[in-house]
């Protein structure tokens, strides 16, 4: 075992950590770096509550060997919401979607990525976006609907703009 | 939950680095790829090995490219980048229709087609659509490659003909003729599950026909008694019911906490039936879009 020491950009900032081989991104980002948005639920991928951005991408950073992202870049939901809340995530205040919020970071992340991918997915495609991200409150139902809402999101922005002036 | 034993990583720039560190280990190196079951296994203790040789820096094996008559899928292509790549959704329709119905988004964006075939799991999606498309499994070793025919890739449960000291560089598919085509998979409901019954046909317009399964046997393969039954017929409503009669004949599924034996038997018999049923109409031109569920 060696331990070996890791570079990468972490929502905008580069950090570097000191990791053994064997050490998992998810325990990295929370107990040596403190960031505590990724949640540890079923720890083999299932559920969606450890999900971060790794260069553009979700993943599972239970999945993840710290050592697999040196080079690369992070964004957790605290990178996404560094400037204030972004229209997905005021969707989701504004129709309640989350009741404990455990599953709320993967769930934002999920749906930020489909939504950049996709910018107005169907309700079919938003379903299958985040399926792989599991809660236990709601049913689902708010969650769905304020994503959708979100990807209306653009067109409202521009008409508010235009009243204002 | 934390790897409790631990390990050297190894990130090679090349395929030849990579078959030494192989060679080297003798058997006591995993290749790390998306790592998606990889990782599980090494926390779970069913996986120890000594050295792990990440294999995402080797260029050569990002490939995914149709050239000549054969699609190449490197090693390092996950199911996303198939299920985003418009040469996969055209031309191997079945195989992009599987590819998506792999775990979830999350999963896909790091799991790779090659690792699916090399965990080897009974009800590996990816391997029904591989075993209609005829795909050939490219492996790299100290003394060369050497292609192994997908119908003799699996041979036990988590077993294939993968030898310790080799890699796999790729997965190669010879473009098909025209065909209609569908993969059908049985879950507890719709999105991220195991399949309880996999099915891929693929229909041709001289009425050949070609049918595999996962997760109803220790090993994924084609069905050969029902391929004997259709070989040269076209599908026409009897000929479908008996073929989907013989269903379960060709399988041998096991009980488990997702589904009883019997419901396997009798749902693959429906699923065969409404499967052909859609690859004949695809085949026309008539089907549901592909990626559509049947079930």
């Amino acid at each position: 075992m060696t331990k070996t020491t890791i570079a990468f950009k972490i929502n905008g900032a580069t950090r570097t950590v000191d990791v053994e081989p064997s050490d998992v991104l998810i325990d990295v980002l929370r107990d040596k770096l403190g960031i505590k948005s990724p949640k540890i639920g079923c720890d083999r991928g299932d559920c969606g509550t450890c999900t971060v951005l790794l260069n553009g991408q979700t993943v599972r950073s239970c999945l993840v060997l710290a050592v697999e992202a040196d080079g690369g870049e992070i964004v957790t939901l605290e990178g996404i919401g560094a400037d204030g809340l972004t229209p997905l995530q005021k969707a989701f205040v504004a129709h309640n979607s989350f009741q404990c919020g455990f599953c709320a970071p993967g769930v934002t992340l999920a749906a930020t990525e489909l939504l950049r991918k996709h910018p107005h997915p169907t309700r079919d495609e938003i379903k299958e976006a985040i399926a792989g991200n599991l809660c236990r409150c709601t049913g689902y139902t708010p969650i769905i609907e304020a994503i959708e809402d979100a990807a209306q999101t653009p067109r409202k922005k521009t008409t508010a703009k235009k009243k204002i002036s | 939950m934390p790897i409790t034993h631990s390990f050297e990583y190894y990130k090679p720039k090349r395929l030849s680095e990579a078959v030494a560190l192989l060679h080297k280990h003798n058997g006591t190196a995993s290749v790390l790829a998306g790592g998606t079951d990889l990782i599980v296994w090494l926390k779970e203790n069913v996986a120890a090995p000594r050295a792990l040789v990440d294999i995402k820096g080797i260029k050569e094996l990002a490939v995914l490219e149709l050239k000549d008559g054969t699609l190449r899928i490197g090693a390092r292509t996950t199911f996303t980048a198939l299920i985003e790549s418009k040469i996969v959704r055209e031309k191997f329709p079945v195989l992009w229709e599987a590819a998506r119905t792999v775990a979830s988004v999350g999963v896909r964006n790091r799991a790779t087609l090659a690792g699916n075939i090399c965990s080897a799991i009974p009800c590996l999606d990816s391997a029904p659509a591989l075993l209609v498309y005829e795909a050939v499994v490219v492996l790299q070793g100290p003394a060369g490659t050497r292609r192994v025919p997908i119908t003799e890739w699996f041979v036990g449960l988590k077993k294939t003909a993968r030898k310790p000291d080799e890699l796999v560089r790729g997965i190669e598919l010879p473009l098909p003729k025209k065909h209609g085509g569908c993969y059908v998979k049985l879950g507890r409901y719709a999105g991220e599950d195991l399949a309880q019954v996999g099915l891929a046909i693929l229909a041709f317009a001289d009425n050949t026909y070609r049918i595999a399964h996962c997760a109803v046997a220790p090993t994924p393969q084609r069905l050969a008694g029902v391929e004997a039954i259709l070989a040269g017929k076209p599908l026409a409503a009897a000929l479908i019911r008996k073929a989907g009669a013989r269903a379960d004949k060709d399988i041998s599924p096991i009980a488990d906490v997702r589904a009883s034996k019997e419901y396997r038997q009798h749902m693959a018999g429906i699923m065969l039936t409404r499967g052909l049923k859609a690859a004949a109409a695809r085949l026309a031109g008539t089907g549901p879009a592909y990626g559509t569920s049947l079930l």
